[in-house]
């Protein structure tokens, strides 16, 4: 028999205890997984390649507030700016008031919007339909399979912000990778029944030529609002996204807080079990060393069982966590889960690196106190 | 007959070692759900402990939130005679007609810009708020560029002490005074007098909102419910503290997310806490048997040894409270979902919070202690003698 398997067999020989173990670690690693997903979707990820080139303009204190429309064409007058549009965003409710129906619709100016969205695909005839009809919608095709529209279906939308009840067309379906689920009409259309909103937008989506504009017309725009009635802010669409989560507070020390005390509690965990289930062997490792094993070697067989449980419980914890997140993005009960959010092979391989190093650590000690026996104490051993 | 308690509590000494790890591990998993239950409680505080029952906050009709609101400077009269109001110190009614913006500042410690909320008021507003203390200072004149800060506005921001000038709207304004909100939602805000605010942000002629005090709980209700059904106003009456209850809600993702992750971590350290108690069972196999043919049935082994893991858990509890106890206190921010400002709380490790953690780590233990103890009383009494 080989080491290899003789640590394997010892491993789980008993089988109640490492089950336990594994399960435990295994729930562990799957938060640390989890954990480590979201900070890779937040502050790793680019987003889609096309996110590296637009960049948004809102209002300096909050989405909340409109910006006039006369902005948009002092956007497009700074150099490498390729396209601008308008966005406001109208509402997420569909039908009833239950989150599983909600979905986002925004308006925006159909003509300029795919300029500045090329990753959105859609059939150039249905983007020209749209284009066409004033009350003409755009929605995704995940949307379609969920609620099984067609093309040319009515929908009436509402809105908590704007009290009125527009009726849109599905005119084109686009497809994105990964998934926006939300639906897009004409701002014009709804001007039409908002007075109050007629010369506004909520914030503006720019589409740069190169990415290394990005900072450069980023800050033209800003200083060019510096003395306007309204101070903007313009930043990456990946730095959009982050100031939404950095709203919420201090979210990187919290991840942070979570990981430490979740690799925390697997030590601990894995250590208590080896101490366990070395002390119940010392009969054993006397006998061992009877035979003639030598102290590293002990040391290495009780080691390696650590590293093999550990690494047991981490490939379940990875599993599971990839299947959860996978749900979660899925679902449509998980509002705000952001739909690119997935556990990554990188990411695998460090929650499994974390747990074979916690099952290292967490081995060495009680190993090496089995090591150490004296044959003679160890064989009269009656635990 | 009952397994006296002090047998499990010397059994949990006797293997010292296993007992800290295991309790270790729960008391880890307890400091999580604290953390966030702390969190969640200090927000709770921060809004709840905000307004008060008497007074009547008056917006636009549909909209929700001071911001967002703004009606006609000409129905503030009207406001201002309705029938159960009280007086002031002056002998008038005592009202206040405010106006509401956000500015951005940018932090002292350079991590960022942050919305705050800057809140211009008639003098009566300070009469409304009773719960807030003047600490340093003096509090703004009417007519001058004056503002007084909150004591966290003072210590997280720059510029922001007695003699200091902060620049906004349409020029400085000299901070004369630092104010404390008892941890209130005012404590993240800036106050200034109502028209010199309102000519900064070009807004002469509109509040965002009015401040009724009403002169008992009744009036109160009577004088919401003019304000909101009287149709030539297009107003709307609430009570100060249901307005504030209701921006809790800013706490839901911390919630949701609090949720999930206190769930997993619990799941896990009951199975370390399921481990530890079989290996006890497995270890004191002679000792069960011996007490069974001593005479002591099998529900009380399995009561005694559920306690011993109940007893594992509470000892893990304690020690996640008193892990926890530094940080009762420490201050943090939110972005306020209403107000888009952030909003300023603290760490709140109430009696309520930690009798929570104690249930919670107790769940554990008796989830993590039922199948062994199970295990333990079925245990056939002449292999285990032998063994």
């Amino acid at each position: 028999m080989t080491l290899g398997g003789f640590v394997v067999r010892n491993a789980f020989r008993n089988k109640r205890r490492s089950l336990l173990t594994m399960l435990s670690i295994s729930f562990s690693l799957l938060l640390l997984t989890m954990m480590m997903s979201i900070w890779r979707t937040f502050y790793i990820d680019q987003g889609p390649p096309n996110a590296t080139k637009t960049i948004i303009t809102r209002d300096r204190v909050s989405l909340a507030f409109f910006l006039p429309a006369y902005y948009r064409d002092k956007i497009r007058s700074v150099p490498g700016v390729v396209a601008v549009a308008p966005m406001t965003y109208f509402g997420n409710v569909y039908k009833d008031d239950r989150a599983t129906n909600s979905f986002a619709q925004v308006v925006t100016d159909p003509d300029e919007y795919p300029k500045v969205a090329p990753d959105k695909i859609v059939p150039p005839d249905q983007l020209l339909a749209w284009q066409r009809d004033r009350t003409g919608a755009m929605v995704d095709i995940e949307l379609v399979k969920k609620f099984g529209w067609k093309i040319g279906d009515h929908l009436v939308l509402q809105s908590p912000y704007f009290s009125v009840h527009p009726e849109v067309t599905i005119r084109a379906i686009y497809t994105i990778d990964p998934p926006v689920r939300a639906l897009y009409f004409n701002t014009k259309y709804l001007e039409e029944s908002v007075d109050w909103f007629k010369g506004q937008a909520g914030w503006y989506i720019t589409q740069v030529a190169t990415p290394g504009d990005v900072a450069r017309v980023s800050k033209a725009i800003d200083e060019m609002f510096r003395n306007a009635p309204q101070h903007t802010k313009t930043e990456s669409q990946q730095a959009f996204r982050l100031s939404f989560v950095s709203s919420l507070g201090n979210v990187k020390a919290f991840i942070l807080t979570i990981c430490g005390a979740v690799v925390f509690a697997i030590l601990l965990v894995s250590a208590n079990t080896m101490a366990m289930s070395i002390r119940a062997r010392t009969r054993e490792v006397a006998v061992l060393k009877a035979l003639g094993f030598t102290r590293q070697r002990v040391l290495s067989m009780f080691v390696g069982e650590a590293i093999a449980l550990a690494l047991a419980g981490g490939a379940f914890g990875v599993l599971g966590a990839t299947l959860l997140i996978r749900w979660l993005t899925h679902s449509p009960v998980a509002i705000g889960v952001p739909a690119e959010m997935k556990v990554t092979l990188p990411t695998m391989l460090v929650s499994l690196f974390v747990a074979a190093t916690v099952g290292f650590v967490s081995g060495c000690l009680p190993a090496y106190n089995a090591s150490r026996t004296n044959i003679v104490e160890g064989l009269r051993h009656i635990g | 007959m009952a397994i006296p308690i002090s047998y499990n509590v010397r059994n949990l000494r006797l293997r010292k070692g296993l007992t800290v790890m295991t309790a270790l591990g729960i008391a880890l998993t307890v400091t999580t759900a604290i953390f966030l239950m702390a969190l969640l409680a200090g927000l709770q505080k921060a809004f709840v402990s905000s307004g008060n029952s008497l007074n009547v906050l008056v917006l636009r009709k549909g909209s929700e939130a001071e911001l967002s609101g703004g009606f006609d400077a000409a129905l503030f009269p009207t406001l201002k005679v309705l029938p159960g109001i009280a007086k002031d110190s002056h002998g008038e009614p005592m009202v206040s007609g405010e106006w509401v913006v956000v500015i951005v500042l940018p932090r002292k410690d350079g991590t960022g810009e942050v919305n705050v909320t800057v809140r211009g008021m008639m003098p009566d507003g300070l009469e409304l708020r009773p719960g807030t203390k003047l600490v340093e200072g003096r509090w703004f004149q009417t007519g001058q560029r004056e503002v007084v800060v909150s004591k966290s506005i003072r210590s997280r921001f720059s510029h922001a002490n007695i003699g200091d000038t902060m620049d906004f709207g349409k020029g400085s304004w000299k901070v004369v005074g630092v104010f404390d909100a008892g941890g209130s939602a005012y404590e993240s805000e800036i106050w200034s007098d109502v028209n010199q605010m309102a000519s900064d942000f070009d807004r002469q002629g509109g509040y965002s909102s009015a401040y009724l005090r009403a002169t008992d709980a009744i009036a109160a209700d009577a004088l919401k419910n003019r304000v909101s059904d009287d149709q030539r106003l297009k107003l709307e009456g609430m009570l100060e503290t249901d307005y504030y209850a209701k921006q809790t809600s800013s706490g839901a993702p911390i919630k949701y997310i609090g949720i999930v992750v206190a769930i997993i971590m619990a799941i896990g350290s009951s199975f370390a806490a399921m481990n530890t108690m079989y290996a006890a069972v497995a270890y004191r196999g002679r000792e069960i048997a011996t007490l069974r043919v001593l005479g002591f049935s099998r529900p009380a082994i399995l009561t005694s040894f559920v306690l011993e893991s109940l007893l594992l858990a509470m000892l893990g509890a304690a020690a996640g409270i008193l892990l926890m106890l530094p940080f009762n206190g420490l201050q943090t921010g939110t972005s306020n979902a209403v107000t888009f400002s952030e909003v300023v709380f603290s760490l709140q490790i109430t009696p309520v919070v930690a009798a929570y953690a104690i249930l919670f780590a107790l769940a554990m233990g008796l989830f993590g202690g039922l199948f062994p103890a199970w295990h333990a009383a079925r245990q056939n009494i002449l292999t285990a003698l032998r063994g």
